[in-house]
């Protein structure tokens, strides 16, 4: 019987052990296939440069990171402001019959697969953009729109367990020096919050850069430095998911080296994220 | 701060977010009522069970609905003993310290690495190292590492809502730990873990990026866990990125749309009962 049990419990270990391992093969194989190219043609030379022509031999992904980054600070710009007031409106302010639909909604709008969110992009926002500011339509500016609804339910969900995480005295003992509500929730509930808010943000900022199918249907795929939000771009996802399925030799490499700067920024992210709920935890 | 400005402060932050709730809903609303607009007309039953002629410009999507099955029967089949026995682990057999913290870590960064990651590592691992090829196997293999972390992340609410009193009786009766947690713990969990597994069938439904790369695009029928597939996802966006038929993509959105729909009210209702039941 103690045998049995405590082979039992080292198979479990076994087991729980499978998610790390998963991580290290992943890394292990992406680093492996990437970086012979990385070093073939220089780091600084891959990451700084300017052109990516790959018939000519030339890989270099600033105008991807760019891009990425672009697109990233977009949907942020629409997505905290607006994923912070529905959290605030879900755990304070809701009236039970709009909470019903809201929540719904939220949980939909996660559960939508990401090439549905591309298509209506293309179809709904890109011509309504060229119609109406100009440039192609397909653009960072629709890009980061669409992103910015699909971070929602990430920067909603986490900032409002939060919230609701807070112990009570702290709304009452403001309500009862005389704040009103809106002080209440301003001064002393979301910066009480913050730590959450941040990480809430900082997943949704992983997500956003990590987007690839609805990006290849709304950014237009131009390699070039963006100069402006109505520019077409491509980000570094979008550059592996364009190209993979024909991809072979050099190419090929510099695309799984593409993924390893995208690995890296995804890791560090989520370091951050990690190191940011455990000291709140603490 | 006078009286009078703190409340039309108050009042302006209020229109404000309400009008951010509101336009959340909206946004939700239009883009339901865009698909389904243009894409239930296309949906007869006909669609689903031809298959597709002409690259997808006419007859149906039944290959891709089968593909879907297949894909998704084949990721639940893997991550589900491994995510289940991860909560069991966490829950049961560790206190805080450093294997616990090093398998949390695992985890979280995995729910957090992007969908292309996965593929590349999918496609270097299964398909070409493993020699899988473009198969239901790689693309659900794939998939599975995708969806472990929600998994695991559902059981363990699912386990840990399980009041300690149900191990005590166990244990007083002479139950083993690991009879305790088969017999008191896990059948009682189920549910939950239950929920976790259908929230996973909606993003194996939903997900493109990832499968595109390890499952192929073949319109084929597939005939063992070999063949290459397209999935319903992948359908629908080579109808859509390719311009093959804008009616077809329309009504392959819809179908989706209407899974992920039913997927999630199951997954609600499920949760709803299972946590009257629990209070």
């Amino acid at each position: 019987m103690e045998i049995r049990e405590k082979i039992i419990e080292k198979t479990l270990l076994l087991v729980a052990l499978s998610s790390i391992m998963i991580l290290g093969l992943i890394t292990f194989f992406i680093f492996k296939e990437g970086l012979p190219l990385i070093w073939k043609i220089g780091p600084g030379a891959f990451i700084l440069g300017a052109r990516w022509v790959p018939s000519q031999g030339s890989f270099g992904i600033l105008p991807m990171i760019f891009s990425s980054f672009w697109v990233t600070v977009g949907s942020l710009i629409l997505g905290i402001p607006l994923g912070l007031a529905c959290a605030i409106f879900l755990c304070e302010w809701t009236p039970p019959s709009v909470g019903m639909v809201l929540r719904p909604a939220i949980q939909l709008l996660a559960a939508i697969p990401s090439v549905i969110y591309g298509f209506w992009g293309l179809i709904v926002l890109v011509p309504l953009v060229r119609n109406y500011l100009g440039g192609p339509g397909l653009s960072i500016l629709s890009g980061s729109t669409i992103l910015g609804f699909m971070i929602l339910p990430t920067i909603i969900s986490i900032s409002e367990d939060s919230l609701n995480a807070l112990p009570p005295s702290y709304k009452q003992g403001a309500l009862a020096l005389g704040a009103t509500y809106w002080q209440t929730i301003w001064r002393v509930l979301i910066p009480a919050a913050r730590s959450g808010i941040v990480t809430s943000i900082i997943l949704g900022m992983g997500r956003a850069i990590g987007e690839t199918m609805a990006m290849i249907m709304i950014l237009g795929n131009a390699v070039k430095m963006p100069t402006s939000f109505l520019d077409s771009a491509r980000t570094l996802t979008t550059n592996i998911g364009i190209e993979m399925g024909y991809a072979s030799g050099d190419h090929r490499q510099a695309l799984f080296a593409t993924g390893v700067v995208l690995f890296l920024i995804i890791m560090f992210l989520n370091s951050l994220a990690i190191f940011l709920s455990r000291r709140r935890a603490r | 701060m006078p009286f009078r400005t703190r409340y039309l402060t108050q009042g302006i932050a209020k229109v404000l977010i309400w009008i951010a709730a509101l336009s959340t809903i909206a946004v939700m609303i239009l883009i339901l009522f865009q698909i389904l607009g243009q894409g239930l007309p296309v949906l007869h039953l006909r669609f689903f069970l031809d298959s597709p002629k002409e690259m997808g410009r006419e007859g149906g999507i039944f290959p891709t609905i089968i593909g879907t099955l297949a894909l998704t029967a084949v990721a639940i089949f893997f991550a589900t003993p491994l995510g289940v026995g991860t909560a069991l682990f966490l829950r049961e057999y560790t206190k805080e310290g450093q294997t616990r913290s090093i398998i949390r870590f695992g985890t979280d960064c995995l729910a957090g690495v992007p969908s292309i990651i996965f593929g590349l590592f999918g496609f270097v691992f299964f398909v070409i190292y493993l020699n899988m090829g473009w198969s239901i196997l790689s693309g659900g293999l794939t998939l599975a590492a995708m969806i472990l972390p929600t998994i695991i992340s559902t059981a363990e609410e699912a386990i840990k809502a399980i009041p300690y009193s149900y191990r005590e009786v166990s244990y007083s009766l002479g139950g083993t730990k690991w009879q305790t947690l088969t017999h008191a713990v896990l059948p009682n969990a189920l549910p939950g873990i239950f929920t976790g597994i259908i929230l996973s069938v909606g993003r194996s439904i939903g997900e493109t990026a990832a499968v595109i790369l390890t499952a192929g695009s073949s319109l084929v029928m597939p005939t063992s866990l070999f063949s290459p597939i397209r999935t319903m996802s992948v359908h629908f966006y080579i109808l859509a990125r390719e311009g093959i038929s804008m009616e077809m993509a329309y009504g392959t959105g819809a179908a989706l749309i209407l899974l992920v729909l039913l997927i999630n009210t199951v997954a609600n209702g499920l949760l709803n009962r299972y946590i009257r039941r629990r209070t």
